[in-house]
């Protein structure tokens, strides 16, 4: 086996299979946002910090500036988009709205993804398993309150 | 951001792998990337092939060997450490693999990338050196070999794992009385000072953040010899702080830093004492 510069990588991205030629050196965060042009991923700090590029990678919550996009080959991603239907806002991002729980919105895409790996584990978790659970994920607005708020009330 | 251009492999086999990493200079493996990922961002390590170890199943998973002896594959992830059951049989491996970082860089940090990264604020190497485990390297031509973790911490980011080798296994021996206590930049943030401690007929303590490899406290060890009694514990941590030459920095002076190391040393062992 020889070491490749880039490598066409197979991904199912939201439900969809995508075929891409990528660069080894091509972070994840970028494939998605400048490839797939799913921008709702952010990046934040670009330091592995902040979780705004937080995606559901093989089912687990992980910082898309933190993979490079050729590990991903053969991998299920699940980013911001897939969550509202037809336009329709899910019961978590609804909840958001609801509570105010985003002001500039930057974070929103990574906290929600926080948020819905953890309501899929367990659907009513404690007010201290919530901010456990969104621990990478910097808010620089909110000072988390309506955040935690807007989690907690998912669950009834 | 764009990282300086790199190759990238992934091998099925562990033999193919540390072929790989043999066969070319500036090779370094990629486990869970939440180091190294970031350095090759701000070009602090420039590898010119990343050997990914991702299909390397033989390296995942924890192995309960009965009386509290574990072997951890190095390809473990934290959070792995926190529910795997086998990994229940020592529970300090899950206590404070729970306190690091956040969900998503347990959910891909390993057990391997922290020790061999060796950064000094990294909770595992001085709970391993608590521990007395036993790390298992092979190298070229698959040629294996094992070293104790007092050997293993060789400078800051360095280990004995060194360049065409591959850390695959920590064997940690049976025992159980072990306790760990941190003082961090915020809640699980990055160490100021971490101490682990193992109880097994004496005391076994390794602080972390106060120099290059984790230090052993070893003339306290010999003062509290096997009387863990807070008197007698607190006593044994009294001087400690002399005799380390800790780092100062925005977070924490070297004079703090010593006082700390006391003070959590005297904590870790009567945590290691009061556990059940």
């Amino acid at each position: 086996m020889d070491p490749v510069s880039s490598k066409r990588i197979t991904v199912t991205v939201n439900g969809e299979v995508v075929e891409y030629d990528v660069e080894a050196r091509r972070l994840l965060v970028h494939f998605l946002r400048d490839d797939l042009d799913l921008t709702g991923t952010h990046v934040g700090c670009d330091t592995g910090n902040c979780g705004a590029c937080s995606v559901i990678y093989n089912g687990q919550l992980a910082k898309s500036c933190m993979l490079l996009a050729i590990q991903s080959d053969g991998a299920t991603i699940e980013t911001v988009e897939s969550l509202a239907t037809d336009g329709e806002l899910n019961s978590l991002q609804q909840s958001f709205s609801d509570h105010h729980a985003l002001q500039c919105g930057y974070c929103t895409p990574g906290m929600l993804m926080s948020a819905t790996t953890l309501l899929r584990a367990n659907p009513s978790p404690s007010e201290e398993e919530i901010r456990k659970a969104i621990q990478g994920n910097i808010c620089r607005c909110t000072g988390y309150v309506n955040i935690v708020e807007a989690i907690k009330a998912v669950k009834q | 951001m764009l990282l300086r251009e790199v190759q990238y492999a992934r091998p099925k086999t562990v033999e193919e792998a540390v072929g790989l990493l043999s066969a070319h200079d500036g090779a370094r493996p990629l486990a869970g990337g939440q180091t190294l990922v970031n350095v090759m961002k701000a070009r602090a390590a420039s590898p010119d092939v990343l050997v990914d170890l991702h299909d390397l199943e033989e390296l995942r998973g924890v192995r309960d060997l009965g009386n509290g002896s574990v072997e951890i594959g190095a390809m473990t992830t934290y959070s792995q450490l926190v529910s795997d059951q086998a990994a229940g049989a020592r529970s300090i491996l899950g206590e404070v693999a729970a306190t690091i970082a956040d969900v998503q860089v347990r959910n891909r940090g390993t057990v391997g990338g922290n020790v061999c990264s060796n950064d000094p604020t990294n909770h595992l190497p001085p709970l391993f050196v608590a521990l007395d485990a036993t790390f298992t390297i092979v190298g070229a031509g698959g040629a294996e070999r094992t070293v104790p973790a007092d050997e293993f911490f060789v400078g800051v980011y360095m280990t004995a794992a060194g360049p065409g080798e591959l850390l695959t296994k920590i064997t940690i021996p049976p025992g159980g009385q072990d306790g760990f206590a941190a003082v961090t930049i915020g809640r699980d943030g990055t160490g100021i000072v971490t101490v682990a401690a193992s109880l097994n007929g004496g005391a076994r303590i390794a602080i972390g953040c106060v120099d290059s490899v984790p230090v052993r406290a070893r003339p306290m060890e010999e003062r509290i010899g096997s009387d863990f009694s807070d008197d007698n514990v607190r006593a044994a941590a009294e001087g400690l702080g002399a005799t380390l030459d800790p780092p100062g920095d925005v977070h924490a002076s070297a004079d703090y830093r010593r006082h700390l190391a006391a003070v959590l040393a005297a904590r870790a062992v009567i945590a290691a004492r009061d556990r059940r």
